[in-house]
C-alpha cells in the first residue's frame, strides 16, 4: 500500500468486489462499498498533500456490535434487525480521525455469544479454508474478513476468547487488549466487566497500528484506563533483550490437539535459542476459570439485555393484549436460543437465595485467578499457551452441547476474568491444512512487551 | 388494646443539578415531553453512564447535614426490574456500602420536644422516567412514556423505625425539605415530585418489643396527604388486629381522591430485584479532602441559625423560628438588619408585611420587589420619627408598587412626620376650640376622650403629626384649666 501504485479508491473497490465474490463465507452483514470509495479519494487526497493520518491506507471490517452513526447495530441479532445507532462509538471517532475507511459491518454469533458463529441470526459465517468448518466466534465475521482478504484489518470484541478463538482458526492475530485500555462506549454490552474492543490483522504491525489508534482514556467510559498509550509499533521489530516466558502447566493437557501441543513446543525452542528463559509455571485457579466465566457472564448478560424489550426500539411483537405479554413475545421471538439460555442462567444466579452461592462466589474466584496471574507475572513477562484445544472444529458438531462449546474457551476466558491483555498469533497448520494459534499473556498494560514477543514469534514462524 | 405505631419513611430527593447524573442532559421540569433525551439516557444499545460530580456533591452535603458518615469507598449496583420508563431494564442505584450511612436528624414536636431520627443511609441514583395515562391526548389502550425525568440525580433517605405517629412523620418531613433547601440541593416540591415520600408501617400492642407485619404505602404527593395516609393505614391495621385478621405484607397507594389505600397489583413491582455491582461505574471515592471541602461550604443550617438569631439579634424563640423556616427569608432579614435597620423592628416587618405579600401573591423572597437596603431605610426613618408606623405602611405598600426609595416616596407625598412643636400646637388649639362640649367633659373626668382629640389632630394634619408629640401636647393643654 504504501508503494502508492494502487490507488486507494481501487483497493476499497478490490475488497467490496471480493465480498461480492465470496457471499457463501457470510462475513460480511452490512457493506458501505460506495461511501467508502468516496472516503478513500479523499483520504487519497490528503495523502498526496501530505496531511494523510496514521490510518490512511486501512479499510476496515467493524463486528456488528460496534456504533456507526447512521448505520445498522443489530448484534446478529433479531431484536435489533433494523436498528440504526444514533451514535458514534469512540473507537470509530478514533478510526475516522484518523484517516481509517470503514468497508462494513461483520457478522457474528448474536449479542458475541458463541464460540462458533453459528448462533447469527442471519447466517453462519464459514470458515475461509473449509465451508464445512467454523470460523470460531464471535468475532467469526472480522476474523474471516481478515483472513479471506476481504479488508484490510477488522475490529472485534472479547468477552471470553471471542477474538483470540477466530483468530486461531482463522490463521489471523487477532489481540484483546488491557480491560480498560480501549473504550467500551459505543460497544453493545455482552459482559461488561469482561468484554473489550480489539483488533484482527493479517500480521502484529496491523494489529499494533490499529491498538495505537484505539486505545486511550475516553470521559464517556468510566472504566477506561488513563495510563498513559505509547507507539506499540515503536521497536516493534526489535525482539526484547531478555525475556522470561511462563509457561502454564494446566493450559497443556493430554485433551489437546497433539499438533497444537507441538506447536508449543516450536515456539519454545524458539523463545529459548533466542536465549530467552522459558520456564514452566503454575496458575492452580484455572479449573475453575470456565464455572466463574460463566456465571459472571451470563449474570451480566441478564441485565445487559433487558433493555431489549420491544417499548422503545428494536423488534416488537405485534399484537400483544398487555404489558407482560409485549414483553414476553418481544424477547422469545426477538433473541435466539442461545442468548436466552444465558439470560437464563445469568437471571438465576442473580436471584435471591443463589447470589451468594454463585455470582458471589464467582467474583472471589476471580479475585484468586488475578492473584495468579499477578504471581505469575512477579517472575516472568509473557505466558505462553495455546489459544484453543483444537483447530476450527465442524459446523453443526457441538452446537447441540453448550458444554463442550464452552469449553472451546477454556484457554481464553481467563485474561478477560483477570483484564490482562493476549494476543493470539498464527502457528503452523495441523495435518488438515487448518491453522493454529498460539496465545501470549501479558502483564496489565503491557501490551508493548506483549506485541514485541509476538512479532518475534510471528518472524521465526514463518 | 393501645397500640402503638412503627414508621420508616424513605424519602426520594431530586438533585437539582443542571444535568442528569449518569449524562449531559438537562433536568428543567416542565420540558416538552422526550426532548431532555440523549442516547445514554435512552439506553441505547452501547452506552455509558459517566458519574455527575456535582450530584455526589450534593448527596455528601445531606450526609453531613445529617451527621451521616460518609464513606471513602462506595459502590453503584443494578436494581433489575422491567417497566416501560426504564429504558435500561434496570436502575443505577446504590445497595450494599452505599454513600451515607448512620446519621440522624431532629424533629421538634408541637409539645417542645425534641426527638432524634435515626436516618440508617443516603445514597444515589437515578430517577425513572414517567407512564402517561390520565392525560387527554392518550387513547385508553395507549400508555405513552415521558423520558425527560429519566436519569436526574435522587437521594434517597432512609430513616429508622424511630416515627411513631403521623404528626412526627409530618415533622420529619418538614424537616427533610427544610435542609435540602437550606443545602440547595433539592426544592422540595412534592406537588411536582421532586420529594416523595413512600413509608412502611406497622403496629404492636403497646409495650410488645417484636414488630407486626409492615406494609409499605406509596403514592402519597403532599405533606398533608402523607399523615392522612398514615392515619388511615394506622386504623386500618389495628382494625384488622382487632378482629383477628392477619396483616398481608404488600405494597399499597394512597388514593387520595378516595381517601384510602389500594394495593399495588403485583406485576407493577418485581419480587426479586438481583440487585449486582455496577460493572460500568468504577467504585466512588471520595478523599478526605473532598468531603472536608464540601464541609467548609455548608451553610449554617436552620437549628444553629435560629440559636443564633436568637442570641445575637435579642429575638423571641418565635420569631427566631418563623425567620429561619426558609433560608432565603433569613438571608434577606439578616440584610435587611446589615444595611442598618433594628432587629425586632425588622423581625416584625418581614415576619409581616413581607410574608403576607408573599403568600398573597404567591412569590418566593427573591422575586420580592423591595430590596432589603430600600426595606432598612424605610425602617430607620420610622426609628428617627421621620414617619409614623401608620404612615410607614403606606409608604410600604408604594415602594412594592414603584420600587422607589422610602425617602423619595415621603418627599414626593409630602408624608414627612410634621414634629414642628408650633405647627401642631396651632392645630391643636383649633381642635380644642372646635370642641368646647369635649374639653368640658374631659375635664370633668372622662379621660378616654383623649383618643378623639389625637383622632382629629391627626385627621385635621392628613396623618403625619406625630403621635406621641400629639399626644403630649393635649395632654398639657387639656390639664390647664384656664385652656
Amino acid at each position: 500500500m504504501t508503494s502508492g501504485e494502487l490507488s486507494l479508491p481501487d483497493l476499497v473497490e478490490f475488497y467490496a468486489r471480493r465480498i461480492e465474490a465470496e457471499p457463501s463465507l457470510n462475513a460480511f452483514l452490512d457493506v458501505y462499498a460506495e461511501e467508502a470509495i468516496d472516503r478513500a479519494r479523499q483520504v487519497q487526497e490528503k495523502w498526496r498533500s501530505g496531511e494523510a493520518a496514521p490510518l490512511a491506507g486501512a479499510v476496515l471490517a467493524i463486528k456488528d456490535n460496534i456504533a456507526i452513526q447512521g448505520k445498522k447495530l443489530t448484534c446478529a441479532s433479531r431484536i435489533l434487525a433494523d436498528f440504526v445507532s444514533p451514535y458514534n462509538a469512540t473507537v470509530i471517532e478514533r478510526l475516522l480521525a484518523a484517516d481509517a475507511i470503514i468497508l462494513g459491518k461483520t457478522n457474528m454469533d448474536e449479542f458475541a455469544m458463541g464460540s462458533s458463529n453459528e448462533n447469527s441470526a442471519v447466517a453462519p459465517v464459514h470458515h475461509p479454508h473449509d465451508p464445512e468448518r467454523v470460523p470460531g466466534g464471535s468475532s467469526g465475521g472480522s476474523a474471516v474478513a481478515v483472513a479471506a482478504d476481504l479488508c484490510t484489518a477488522a475490529l472485534g470484541s472479547d468477552t471470553g476468547g471471542s477474538i483470540r478463538q477466530p483468530a486461531a482458526f482463522c490463521g489471523v492475530v487477532g489481540l484483546k487488549p488491557t480491560y480498560g485500555r480501549v473504550s467500551r462506549f459505543g460497544l453493545v454490552a455482552f459482559a461488561s466487566s469482561l468484554d473489550q474492543i480489539g483488533p484482527f490483522g493479517r500480521n502484529v504491525e496491523d494489529v499494533a497500528r490499529l491498538l495505537n489508534v484505539i486505545s486511550g482514556h475516553d470521559p464517556m467510559d468510566s472504566t477506561s484506563a488513563p495510563d498513559p498509550v505509547p507507539d506499540f509499533t515503536q521497536n516493534l521489530h526489535t525482539p526484547p533483550e531478555s525475556l522470561t516466558i511462563g509457561l502454564p502447566v494446566e493450559y497443556l493437557s493430554d485433551e489437546v490437539q497433539p499438533e497444537i501441543v507441538q506447536a508449543i513446543e516450536t515456539a519454545k525452542s524458539l523463545f529459548a535459542d533466542a536465549g530467552y528463559s522459558v520456564r514452566e509455571v503454575h496458575l492452580p485457579m484455572t479449573e475453575y476459570c470456565i464455572a466463574a466465566y460463566y456465571i459472571i457472564c451470563t449474570a451480566e448478560a441478564s441485565s445487559n439485555l433487558a433493555r431489549y424489550d420491544g417499548a422503545r426500539y428494536g423488534y416488537r411483537a405485534a399484537g400483544a393484549q398487555d404489558l407482560e405479554e409485549m414483553y414476553r413475545r418481544t424477547r422469545s421471538e426477538g433473541f435466539g436460543k442461545e442468548v436466552k439460555r444465558r439470560i437464563m442462567l445469568g437471571t438465576y444466579v442473580l436471584s435471591a437465595g443463589y447470589y451468594d452461592a454463585y455470582y458471589r462466589r464467582a467474583l472471589k474466584v476471580r479475585t484468586l485467578i488475578r492473584r495468579d496471574f499477578n504471581q505469575v507475572f512477579e517472575a516472568c513477562d509473557v505466558l505462553l499457551t495455546p489459544t484453543t484445544p483444537t483447530t476450527a472444529f465442524r459446523m453443526g458438531e457441538k452446537v447441540q452441547d453448550p458444554v463442550s462449546m464452552y469449553l472451546s474457551d477454556i484457554f481464553t476466558v481467563s485474561a478477560n476474568l483477570a483484564g490482562i491483555p493476549a494476543i493470539s498469533v498464527p502457528a503452523g497448520t495441523d495435518a488438515q491444512g487448518l491453522p493454529i494459534g498460539v496465545q501470549l499473556l501479558g502483564r496489565p498494560f503491557d501490551e508493548a512487551t506483549l506485541l514485541r514477543t509476538a512479532a518475534f514469534l510471528e518472524s521465526h514462524l514463518k | 388494646m393501645e397500640y402503638e405505631a412503627i414508621i420508616g419513611l424513605e424519602v426520594h430527593c431530586q438533585l437539582s443539578t443542571q444535568s442528569k447524573i449518569f449524562c449531559g442532559c438537562k433536568t428543567d421540569f416542565g420540558a416538552q415531553q422526550n426532548t431532555q433525551v440523549c442516547p445514554v439516557c435512552l439506553g441505547m444499545p452501547g452506552v455509558l453512564p459517566v458519574l455527575n460530580r456535582r450530584a455526589v456533591e450534593f448527596a455528601i452535603r445531606m450526609g453531613l447535614a445529617t451527621h451521616c458518615r460518609i464513606a471513602e469507598h462506595s459502590i453503584f449496583a443494578r436494581k433489575n426490574y422491567f417497566y416501560p420508563d426504564l429504558p435500561k431494564g434496570y436502575q443505577i442505584s446504590q445497595y450494599e456500602e452505599p454513600l451515607c450511612e448512620d446519621g440522624y436528624l431532629e424533629i421538634e414536636l408541637e409539645s417542645g420536644e425534641k426527638k432524634r431520627i435515626h436516618i440508617i443511609r443516603i445514597h444515589l441514583e437515578e430517577d425513572a422516567g414517567k407512564s402517561v395515562h390520565a392525560e387527554d391526548y392518550v387513547s385508553e389502550n395507549e400508555t405513552l412514556i415521558d423520558l425527560n425525568r429519566c436519569g436526574v440525580p435522587l437521594i434517597e433517605i432512609v430513616s429508622g423505625p424511630d416515627i411513631r405517629s403521623p404528626r412526627e412523620a409530618y415533622h420529619y418531613l418538614v424537616r427533610i425539605r427544610q435542609l435540602v433547601r437550606y443545602l440547595e440541593i433539592c426544592d422540595g416540591n412534592m406537588e411536582q415530585g421532586s420529594l416523595r415520600c413512600d413509608a412502611n408501617i406497622s403496629v404492636r400492642p403497646k409495650g410488645q418489643d417484636a414488630f407486626g407485619v409492615k406494609t409499605e404505602l406509596k403514592n402519597m404527593n403532599s405533606f398533608r396527604n402523607v399523615e392522612r395516609a398514615l392515619e388511615y393505614e394506622i386504623q386500618r391495621q389495628i382494625a384488622m388486629l382487632e378482629r383477628g385478621e392477619p396483616i398481608q405484607q404488600e405494597t399499597l397507594l394512597w388514593d387520595a381522591a378516595r381517601n384510602r389505600v389500594v394495593p399495588m397489583r403485583s406485576k407493577e413491582y418485581a419480587h426479586d430485584y438481583r440487585y449486582f455491582p455496577e460493572p460500568d461505574l468504577v467504585p466512588l471515592m471520595i478523599s478526605s479532602e473532598w468531603r472536608q471541602a464540601i464541609a467548609a461550604q455548608l451553610p449554617e443550617l436552620p437549628v444553629a441559625r435560629r440559636e443564633r438569631f436568637v442570641r445575637d439579634y435579642r429575638l423571641p424563640e418565635y420569631d427566631a423560628a418563623v425567620l429561619t423556616e426558609e433560608k432565603p427569608v433569613a438571608d434577606y432579614f439578616e440584610a435587611v438588619v446589615k444595611a442598618g435597620a433594628d432587629a425586632k423592628q425588622a423581625s416584625n416587618w418581614v415576619m409581616g408585611d413581607v410574608l403576607r405579600v408573599l403568600k398573597e401573591e404567591k412569590i418566593e423572597i427573591s422575586a420580592f420587589p423591595v430590596k432589603p437596603e430600600a426595606l432598612a431605610e424605610m425602617i430607620q426613618l420610622i426609628t428617627d420619627g421621620t414617619i409614623s408606623s401608620k404612615l410607614a405602611k403606606t409608604v410600604f405598600e408604594e415602594m412594592r408598587k414603584t420600587q422607589k426609595s422610602a425617602k423619595q416616596i415621603v418627599e414626593e407625598k409630602g408624608l414627612v412626620q410634621i414634629t414642628d412643636t408650633g405647627a401642631i400646637e396651632r392645630v391643636v388649639d383649633e381642635v380644642l376650640a372646635a370642641n368646647p362640649k369635649e374639653v368640658e367633659r374631659y375635664r370633668q373626668g372622662e379621660e378616654k376622650l383623649i383618643g378623639f382629640f389625637v383622632g382629629q389632630v391627626m385627621r385635621a394634619t392628613r396623618g403625619k403629626a406625630n403621635p406621641q408629640m400629639v399626644n403630649q401636647l393635649l395632654r398639657q393643654k387639656l390639664s390647664r384649666q384656664d385652656g
